[in-house]
């Protein structure tokens, strides 16, 4: 694989297809698509396979100085390649969730999905700062159009919401950009990343990066774009709003605010523990009054992301690998949900949870996967996010307990809106008609979700093999930050073994932080 | 005395000069019949003066005496005015015969306008400057009224007349006062005469000479006429104004500023930061409210005027250059838009001017809603589109220099910009049809919109060319 440039052909390939779509009929569109974002998914394995993990930090690296200023210079480190598998998993499962859905306008539609594969891989794969920059903002463009054209019937507030919000939280953090370049000299990402700014300067660029990040991830209290981004837009775009674009956020943090700025990453971080917990027990409270299917899980994902977040500012491997598991899981059961409100949405046409029930009578192969997805999303051991919402709280706990203590409580309110959710809709009597009219999943549902719930399992009984790719480079990000990690509250002392007292000490003080 | 290395360098205008009287004298004699060959002729003049471009800067960069500047700086600038009047010119006819016959005097109304605008580029002395200043004014208030039997034509018309001979008035003022106390009007003996310190006449000429300016350039507070002129000239005269002598405006406006008035930077810094943050502010609000596409467009280029000035404010080379490139990005988007523009005719061919009724036009014309969609993206500078990259220039310079704070402002209000770009996008393609349109485009409009379109999205590939041709123009005035 040496020298083959196969991060650019992962991106050639949809950007092909996108265009090939513009000018197909519906029909051709929609399998132009399926096959770009298959080609892409084997690209991805064969990415995966070729990764040398221990190996070098960056790995498929290639410069072309093409642009002047900045240089088309790519290359992957685990945690990109992780958030990249993640990407061209769910893409297809995109395109198929669209399939008899969208019927109008099919050729755009894709050609808006594929472009906005390119950029989500652009993403995580630029090594130059400007390059990062510009695939980073031009995702507002097709999402823009997905919320607006194919969207519910609000869907036109929900866009400029969506646009113009994060378009504000990204201006400040070029500007911060500019500023870098200049002080540093060098657009490059991993140049950047070991360059030490002055403590005091950081605050500010930590500041505007964050006033980015925390948008796109998004953070209590700038999260309001994302419920009415999320109802209003298409099943697929709500699949792969919540399945990767709100992970740029939490990458943007890794990738930048944490190793680039650590000084004031550990300055800020009580900010940060502070909004998480507020978005924790505020946001799951939210989303237990829903009554809205997507609304609700749209802030369980905000809630979520707060799990991320106060892992990735625990300054510890177990919190940061811990943030990467929950962006990954969450990523695929977030997607699974919407797509399993997709999947009854199609046949009734409203999102409202009254409208249902008893769905498990007539529908009991979508009862079954549907009662997995909640069960993952609520942390279930054996499911994806238990992985990484156990080592996210670990490693927060090592740094603050008492944020810990409020963050668990989260893992306690999704299971009580999550189940309240399902009971809703899949449990109790058939009251509605129509609803229990419903046939159970298609085929091509089945197969849709099926995937992703193999994944969910595989990631919960088996997470080694996606935290081995991801381990050097948490532990290099660790070493970066350790200088100026914060000293945790919870600093057991070893004393010396004086027997009983002692021990009967330690204890009663774990049972007090533990309640 | 002349000597041949002025005229040498002064080759361009020359061309453009007898090119435009041998057309006027076609267009007396032909008659309106003559119209298609005059159009067709200036633009070939116009490309001839082009490539001439490239001569006049073999004889160094003075001619006569320090009057007339020849360097790569006017050189760059009168590049994309020649550019932008050729594609005023191509965009015009089916406009034009929509309302009657297309008229040959426009062309060469255009071609005299070039000659002003590119003395405006190349003036080194205020009286250079002022006179290619008025003849650029003078055909462009010809221009505006040109549909004589239009009334919003000819009011605009009248009121650019009326406002721009005030502004010239002001800027003359000013002219006054600096030759009064610094005993010069060449741009080299002001900048002398500042170097021992700014007195109170000599901020005071500084002063109402960038009003005038301002007011050429349309930047707030001295905007007004734009969206009057712009929604009442016929829409290739409002191409025009959007664009070619928007760009002489503003290197004239560089020019002076740096060449004549560099050693009181510190004095018209403020100003320009203030009228450039104003412009942006206020082209950015005032444009939300719009209900004409034309009158929207002119309130985009307060808003866009006010961008390239953060680079003069910068008060650097890569400052200098980075207005230009900006400018040189605008052009290519405001052409591209206007053509997009042009081509909204209803079924019976009348144009289309109201945003309202642009609903659903993506349904009907596919090609040119995507177009338009690039453009208006690309004004909002959105990235990947090449507008993104016209902003990033003038804030690096603006970082670059230490303006940390204008540049994070003024990005911040380029948000609010962002709003009312979105909102053709959105009336094209989220609302559904209102208005059948006519089914294709003529093929000239076809070329130029899908040359400015390419350009725009792969504009980035074109950076290093842009770079260093901005560079060395920004080069030639320290």
């Amino acid at each position: 694989m040496d020298g083959f440039p196969i991060l650019s052909l992962m991106m050639a390939v949809p950007m092909a297809g996108a265009i090939a779509c513009l000018f197909a009929g519906a029909n051709n569109a929609r399998w132009i698509a399926l096959i770009a974002t298959l080609v892409d998914f084997v690209l991805g394995i064969v990415l995966w396979m070729n990764f040398d993990q221990g190996g070098l930090q960056w790995q498929f690296q290639e410069y072309a100085p093409i642009f002047g200023r900045f240089a088309w210079a790519l290359g992957i480190d685990g945690i990109a390649l992780m958030l990249i598998a993640l990407t061209v998993f769910l893409m297809p499962i995109c395109i198929g969730a669209s399939w008899n859905a969208i019927n109008k306008r099919v050729g755009e539609y894709m050609a808006a999905f594929l472009f906005m594969e390119v950029l989500m891989i652009g993403v995580f794969t630029a090594q130059d700062l400007y390059l990062f920059y510009i695939m980073f903002e031009a995702g507002l463009i097709p999402m823009y159009l997905i919320i607006g054209i194919w969207g519910g019937a609000d869907r036109i507030y929900a866009s400029y919401k969506f646009f113009l919000y994060t378009l504000f939280g990204s201006v400040l953090m070029l500007i911060a950009m500019m500023w870098m370049v200049h002080e540093a000299g060098s657009t490059e990402i991993p140049v950047l990343m070991a360059y030490n700014f002055d403590p005091h300067v950081q605050t500010w660029l930590f500041l505007a990066f964050f006033a980015s990040f925390a948008v796109k991830m998004p953070m209590w209290p700038v999260h309001t774009w994302l419920p009415d981004a999320h109802v209003q837009a298409p099943t697929a775009g709500s699949v792969i709003l919540a399945g990767v674009l709100l992970k740029m956020g939490g990458y943007g943090f890794i990738r930048f605010s944490l190793p680039m700025f650590p000084e004031a990453s550990a300055q800020l971080a009580p900010m940060v523990w502070g909004l998480s917990m507020v978005a924790v027990v505020y946001t799951s409270l939210v989303a237990l009054v829903q009554s809205d299917m997507k609304k609700l899980i749209a802030y369980s994902s905000v809630a979520h992301m707060a799990i991320v977040t106060i892992g990735l500012f625990a300054f510890n491997q177990a919190g940061i690998e811990g943030a990467m598991m929950v962006m990954l899981g969450h990523g695929l059961v977030a997607g699974a949900l919407f797509l399993c409100v997709g999947v009854v949405y199609d046949r009734l046409h409203t999102r409202e949870i009254n409208r249902y029930g008893g769905l498990s009578i007539n529908m009991p192969r979508y009862a079954v996967l549907f009662l997995f997805f909640t069960m993952a999303s609520v942390g279930l051991p054996g499911t994806s996010n238990f992985v990484g919402e156990f080592l996210s709280l670990m490693g927060v706990y090592q740094a603050s307990s008492w944020v810990a203590l409020v963050c668990t409580t989260g893992i306690i309110l999704g299971a009580a809106y999550m189940l309240y959710l399902y009971r809703r809709i899949c449990y109790g009597d058939q009251v509605n008609a129509d609803a229990a009219a419903m046939p159970d999943l298609s085929i091509r549902e089945f197969w849709l979700m099926a995937p992703i719930a193999a994944v969910v399992l595989w990631m919960g009984v088996y997470p080694e093999s996606f935290l081995a790719p991801m381990r050097a480079d948490i532990r290099a990000l660790e070493a970066r930050l350790a200088p100026a990690a914060p000293a945790g509250d919870s600093n057991i002392k070893m004393g010396a073994p004086k027997p009983k007292s002692e021990g009967h000490h330690e204890e009663a003080s774990a049972h007090g932080e533990a309640h | 005395m002349i000597d041949s290395a002025s005229l040498l360098a002064v080759v361009p205008e020359l061309i453009l000069t007898v090119g435009g009287l041998a057309l006027m004298l076609v267009a007396a004699f032909g008659g309106d019949g003559s119209a298609r060959l005059v159009n067709w002729l200036s633009v070939i003049v116009l490309a001839i003066a082009g490539v001439s471009l490239s001569c006049s800067l073999v004889h160094g960069p003075d001619a006569f005496d320090g009057l007339y500047r020849a360097d790569a700086f006017s050189a760059f600038a009168k590049a994309l005015i020649y550019g932008a009047a050729a594609a005023a010119i191509l965009l015009a006819p089916r406009f034009f015969s929509v309302g009657g016959v297309p008229r040959p005097e426009y062309p060469v109304l255009i071609l005299f306008a070039a000659i002003g605008m590119g003395m405006m580029v190349s003036a080194g002395d205020m009286l250079t400057l002022y006179v290619g200043l008025e003849m650029n004014s003078l055909a462009s208030y010809v221009l505006a009224s040109f549909m004589r039997q239009d009334v919003r034509s000819s009011e605009a018309g009248l009121k650019y007349f009326v406002l721009g001979s005030l502004a010239s008035g002001i800027l003359l003022y000013g002219i006054s006062l600096l030759y009064g106390f610094t005993g010069s009007t060449a741009f080299d003996g002001i900048s002398v005469a500042l170097g021992d310190g700014v007195s109170k006449g000599e901020l005071f000429g500084l002063v109402f000479v960038l009003a005038g300016l301002a007011f050429k350039i349309s930047a707030v507070p001295f905007h007004m006429w734009t969206p009057d002129v712009y929604e009442g000239a016929p829409t290739p005269v409002t191409t025009f104004f959007a664009s070619a002598p928007k760009v002489a405006a503003i290197g004239l406006t560089v020019r002076v500023a740096i060449e004549a008035l560099g050693p009181a930077g510190l004095d018209w810094q403020q100003i320009v930061i203030f009228v450039a943050l104003a412009s942006i502010l206020f082209g950015a609000v005032a444009a939300i409210g719009q209900t004409n596409i034309k009158r929207l467009m002119a309130y985009s280029s307060i808003n866009n005027v006010g961008f390239a000035l953060i680079g003069l404010a910068a008060g650097t080379p890569a400052g200098a250059a980075a207005t230009m490139s900006y400018m040189a990005i605008y052009v290519i988007m405001t052409i591209g838009g206007f053509a997009c523009i042009l081509q909204l005719r209803d079924a019976d061919g009348k144009p289309v001017e109201e945003i309202a009724r642009l609903a659903g036009l993506s349904q009907s014309r596919k090609g040119l809603a995507a177009a338009l969609a690039i453009f208006m993206f690309s004004m909002a500078g959105i990235p990947p589109l090449f507008g993104f990259w016209a902003k990033f220039l003038v804030f690096d310079a603006a970082v670059a220099s230490g303006l940390t704070a204008l540049a994070a402002f003024g990005i911040a209000m380029s948000v609010i910009g962002a709003f009312y770009y979105l909102k053709i996008i959105k009336t094209i393609y989220f609302d559904e049809p209102v208005v059948a349109y006519e089914a294709k485009g003529g093929p000239v409009e076809n070329i130029i919109l899908t040359a400015c379109a390419v350009v725009i999205v792969l504009g980035y590939l074109l950076n290093p060319m842009l770079d260093q041709a901005s560079a060395a123009a920004a080069a030639s005035l320290f």
